[in-house]
């Protein structure tokens, strides 16, 4: 890292000295991204972030597939850059079930339609947690032909990187890197138009995603044992200790680190700061916490109480404690946020 | 989202129609949990609402309640009757 702030701030396209170490620089990175996600370096491109990665993805798909169709087949719960890009054309949106999981009769129907040019199936979703069967998806894709986005960007650096898609996204910020760097990863023989070409990605960005994501992943095994049990106590405690609470998501097939639960009558931007008072950062779906107003299109496409929505993600520097705490003070908060609201008995 | 959708299958005379426009969620819910046990069994109460999350969070609370959801029978209307 040290040496990337040393020799990363030159242009790694020109050829004096100092540019020929940044260009080593971010050979390396590249190098080392790619051997963590199990590709070859060429087939991996650092973007200017997540979104951008997912953006260019389907762009690059819809293009490189035009003459086969003009289609495409996503699930209702992927994140907002793949709907929005979904929205410049064509889509056929697949639905989940009350866990998250996705309608895989439907997918299969749907992508074996004609003029369906491109797949789009998170690896696990950001909001719930839920993991998708990514392998059944991928046999459909292959048995029709048509080329599969990945977006990874909630399980690279936690879980054990899926196969058979053609292009895979990530997002460094989410196994702990720096903002504002994405992975692109297009495999070797994929019909692949870029729309315009990726800019450049400062040098000590790229080092320091790439080293954050091997760090990631040599944790991730014992990462994942340690925080699986404390989401699974989360869930079990809110579930007999709250009233009238929905605990949201696969319960099984799930992230290891992430749980969300809806709490009948509490209003899930108070809830919100009823816990970030209490030194708990939290995020929510609810409506009220949307800056459109509009409830998080996953728990819609679930079925899912939308209002009184918690979203708890854990990281390394959680503690047994600090759960044990949260489990602790949840109950009376939600209790006296239903008092306030006149919502006690009903 | 199918729910949102006006549904002229379920269209029924309600028995009483609960105006929550203008309320923002959980509000919304919160009366019609207040007001349906006071109807008798069979009853279907109208909920108007405008919040967004009304579409979802209504039938949620129906499954979540037990009570039956019969449909939209217009945008930012929701019947439900009660069944216990």
């Amino acid at each position: 890292m040290a040496a990337a702030l040393d020799d990363g701030w030159a242009d790694p396209d020109k050829l004096y000295s100092a540019g020929r170490r940044a260009r080593h620089l971010l050979d390396a990175a590249r190098e080392a991204a790619a051997e963590a996600v199990g590709c070859r370096p060429e087939e991996l491109t650092f973007t200017p972030g997540g979104a951008d990665a997912n953006r260019r993805a389907i762009a690059g798909l819809m293009r490189g597939r035009r003459r086969a169709g003009d289609t495409l087949v996503h699930s209702a719960v992927e994140h907002s850059s793949v709907l929005h890009a979904a929205a410049a054309g064509p889509a056929v949106s697949v639905p989940v079930d009350r866990l998250g999981r996705l309608d895989l009769d439907e997918f299969r129907r749907s992508v074996a339609a004609p003029g369906v040019a491109a797949a789009a199936v998170m690896s696990a979703n950001h909001e719930v947690g839920t993991v998708q069967p990514l392998a059944e998806v991928a046999a459909a894709c292959a048995d029709a032909g048509v080329p599969l986005l990945v977006d990874a960007a909630q399980s690279l650096g936690r879980v054990p990187v899926p196969t058979g898609w053609s292009v895979l996204t990530g997002s460094a910020r989410k196994w702990g890197g720096p903002a504002g760097v994405g992975l692109l990863v297009t495999r070797a023989g994929v019909r692949f138009d870029a729309p315009d070409p990726v800019p450049p990605v400062p040098v000590p960005l790229a080092v320091a995603a790439a080293a954050s994501l091997r760090a990631a992943l040599a944790e991730s095994a014992a990462e994942a044992a340690r925080l699986h049990p404390l989401v699974e106590r989360i869930r079990t405690t809110v579930a007999a200790t709250v009233p009238d609470v929905e605990v949201v998501g696969d319960p099984v097939h799930r992230l290891p680190h992430l749980v969300t639960f809806s709490c009948l009558y509490v209003d899930g931007e108070a809830l919100l700061h009823a816990l970030d008072r209490r030194g708990f950062a939290v995020s929510s779906g609810s409506s009220c916490t949307s800056s459109t107003l509009d409830p998080s299109h996953v728990l819609v496409a679930m079925g899912v109480l939308s209002h009184g929505n918690v979203r708890v993600s854990l990281h390394r520097d959680t503690t047994e404690s600090d759960v044990d705490r949260f489990l602790a003070e949840l109950p009376g908060i939600v209790a006296e946020l239903r008092a306030q609201a006149g919502a006690t008995d009903l | 989202m199918s729910t949102a959708d006006p549904d002229p299958a379920s269209s029924v005379d309600p028995d009483e129609v609960l105006d929550c426009r203008g309320q923002r969620c959980p509000l919304p819910v919160i009366h019609l949990a207040r007001r349906l046990p006071a109807l008798a069994v069979g009853a279907v109460v109208r909920v108007l609402a405008d919040d967004p999350a009304a579409a979802n969070d209504i039938p949620a609370w129906c499954r979540m309640r037990d009570q039956e959801y019969l449909g939209a029978p217009a945008p930012g209307a929701y019947d439900v009757r009660r069944r216990s």
